[in-house]
């Protein structure tokens, strides 16, 4: 598919705009430019200023802000003496990789039952998007400071007891870590099961009566029907959660990033703090491509078997050049030899 | 005579109807299943407000006896009156509204005309555009967040409501490549056909958006609306660092950050001797509640629009 819509793009001959579009673009960059301004001002100015700040030890005087260059100075701080900092990145790192197929997952499940047949969706609905309108940081800080996240039928120390014996202790550790505020994981998922909610409503029936009649079971066609239309739902959920999870007020690293930006003390401020927020970035993005590259790709089985036949074919044709040259060598070196003397001819007469 | 319990009515077959469906109706087995799996999700999905709200009426006594589990003796009220006058319940609420509603309507607006830009024109370098946008929306705020502070510090508005605004009036506010992705996605829905026809019959540019598109997207502005008051609303880290300003402590505040600072402001009141009560469970998880209830109230009333909300702003896609 995307391969011809490719080739057609490729095709289209490039017309110089005429009046009409050229009108028709100016208003769109009317309509666009304060969004444009606000970029500059807000993203690309700030984004540019952080990463100059980074190389910096900034300390604020009355005379305004004084800059010492300290070059990675700031990274060899956070790495080598600030201990805590690396700790948490990487446990951030495993929280996230670890919470967020568990939430998509779980919205998936959600959103399919409910999309079943039953009476009282409604209310069930609201029911599952209520922890939208409330999580808030300190709502949160509060609820599991008491205790109140916490299944309370659930042992959670035999259940990271049975995870050690069969993963690394670090994983099992945040294992543990998640089901002892499984509550607060199942919140974080009202956006997600009304995003899987709305794309399983819009799917055709007819594609199921269709499977069932060619004799497909439930679980065939939740596995070749459900999952394949869902598929760009479980992208954007992942993404959503990762970034949800990232800005949440629970995660520590932001508030030791506001507390380095703050704290009075010589080697820390904002250079330090612009530090930390860029290496926390590129980790996010790091995990955000991640989950891409897992699932962003857009070819189903059958693409997949196009383009194993497609290489195959190459492969044919390859090897078919190389022996046409191979021939076209031996040849050549042959009428040499020949030419030369140096070879008798087949019949061993002579002569050709 | 035939009875309900005749044979007939339960033979293999019927009862293997009844349990496992088929064709025409759901199977009972199937049935029950989701029904109690949704049950028990459900509970535990509202269990911490169950139990918020049911310790928030204890007083001492219930609390220490064993024999008192979800519901408590007595309608104890003396623990919301303390926790009100300790954040402050009004005035927080007051500017609490001010803080979420505000910057709100500027992203309704503006993200609504980018939004239509985006969706309605060609011009160059849009597809660029767009990957800025979403480029903005996975980048964490916590990257610019410093020279952004530094640049309200500068331009003197730290710790007033405008640096909530002001990002909003220029379309960055809060996860406002969100909005934008909506609007551009329902404007890509109202059919091109409607706009053309209004531009043979003379209207302009600004006439076909505000007579044709701005009323027809009602829906996607109801969706951003309530999804930016509640996203604003629940913002504690930037409304403190901004609004509130870390260190300079403006009179601006609202709900959420006065629960997260209640332990310090609660424990200050009780030592001039205000409370009834002491800094405890019931009184920290009345505080919670106060602090939800405005949205939870918002949530009850408008639940509909809230829930229909992702289904008619098209996320999902077309």
């Amino acid at each position: 598919m995307s391969e011809i819509n490719k080739k057609e793009k490729r095709k289209k001959p490039v017309v110089k705009m005429g009046k009409l579009e050229k009108r028709e673009a100016r208003m769109g960059y009317l309509f666009v430019a304060p969004w444009i301004i606000g970029v500059i001002a807000f993203l690309l100015v700030p984004l540019v200023q952080s990463f100059q700040f980074m190389w910096y030890n900034i300390r604020i005087t009355p005379q305004g802000m004084k800059f010492t260059p300290v070059g990675t100075g700031n990274f060899t701080q956070i790495w080598l003496e600030d201990p805590e900092f690396p700790q948490q990145l990487v446990t951030y790192v495993w929280q996230t990789i670890v919470e967020v197929p568990v939430i998509v997952v779980f919205a998936l499940l959600i959103a399919m039952m409910l999309n079943e047949k039953i009476v009282a969706r409604g209310f069930f609905r609201m029911i599952f998007f209520l922890p939208v309108i409330i999580v808030s940081g300190p709502v949160m800080n509060m609820l599991v400071s008491e205790g109140a996240a916490t299944i309370p039928a659930l042992n959670v120390q035999s259940v990271v007891s049975a995870f050690e014996r069969v993963l690394p202790t670090t994983l099992a550790q945040e294992i543990g870590e998640m089901f002892s505020n499984m509550i607060m994981i199942l919140w974080y998922s009202g956006v997600q099961i009304l995003i899987f909610l709305s794309s399983l409503q819009k799917m055709d029936t007819n594609m199921y009566e269709a499977a069932k009649i060619d004799g497909a079971g439930g679980w065939e066609c939740f596995w070749k029907l459900t999952l394949p239309t869902v598929k760009p739902m479980i992208l954007i959920s992942s993404i959503y959660t990762i970034i949800f999870l990232s800005g949440n007020e629970q995660n520590a690293l932001i508030n030791m990033i506001e507390s380095a930006m703050f704290s009075g003390t010589k080697e820390k401020g904002y250079g330090y703090a612009s530090a930390m927020a860029w290496m926390y970035a590129v980790v996010i993005s790091l995990i955000a491509l991640l989950f891409f590259a897992i699932l962003g790709s857009k070819k189903d089985q059958y693409d997949r078997q196009i383009k194993k036949y497609q290489r195959q074919v190459k492969k044919e044709e390859k090897n078919k050049k190389k022996i046409q040259r191979r021939n076209e060598r031996y040849g050549k070196t042959m009428e040499r030899k020949i030419a030369r003397g140096t070879i008798r001819s087949y019949d061993n007469r002579g002569d050709l | 005579m035939r009875t309900f319990f005749s044979a007939d009515n339960f033979s293999k077959e019927k009862v293997r109807k009844v349990l496992f469906g088929n064709k025409e109706r759901q199977g009972l087995l199937k049935m029950v299943a989701i029904y109690g799996l949704l049950i028990c999700i459900g509970f535990v999905y509202i269990y911490p407000l169950l139990y918020m709200v049911s310790t928030s009426f204890m007083n001492r006594d219930d609390l220490l006896d064993t024999s008192v589990k979800w519901i408590p003796s007595s309608l104890y009220l003396a623990n919301y009156v303390d926790a009100a006058s300790s954040m402050d319940f009004w005035m927080s609420f007051a500017k609490g509204i001010l803080i979420a509603g505000l910057p709100t309507l500027c992203n309704i607006l503006m993200c609504m005309v980018v939004g239509y830009g985006f969706a309605r024109y060609n011009f160059r370098g849009k597809t660029l555009m767009m990957g800025i946008l979403l480029f903005s929306y996975i980048l964490p705020s916590q990257v610019t967040m410093i020279p952004t502070y530094k640049f309200y510090n500068d331009i003197g508005i730290l710790g007033t409501i405008w640096t909530f605004v002001l990002p909003a009036l220029f379309g960055n506010g809060l996860n406002a490549p969100i909005f934008i992705l909506i609007f551009y996605s329902f404007f890509k829905q109202v059919p091109k056909v409607l706009t053309e026809a209004a531009a043979i019959d003379g209207a302009g540019h600004l006439k076909s958006f505000f007579r044709i598109s701005v009323p027809s997207a009602v829906p996607a502005m109801v969706t951003v609306a309530l999804f930016s008051f509640v996203w604003y609303w629940n913002e504690s880290y930037l409304t403190e660092l901004y609004v509130q300003g870390l260190t300079t402590k403006s009179i601006w505040t609202n709900l959420v950050i006065q629960l997260k600072n209640f332990d310090t402001s609660f424990n200050s009141k009780a030592a001039v001797g205000d409370t009834a009560t002491s800094l405890s469970e019931p009184v920290r998880m009345a505080a919670t509640t106060l602090s939800i209830l405005p949205l939870l109230v918002m949530y009850l009333i408008l639940q509909k629009q809230f829930v229909e909300s992702i289904d008619r702003s098209g996320i999902t896609g077309e």
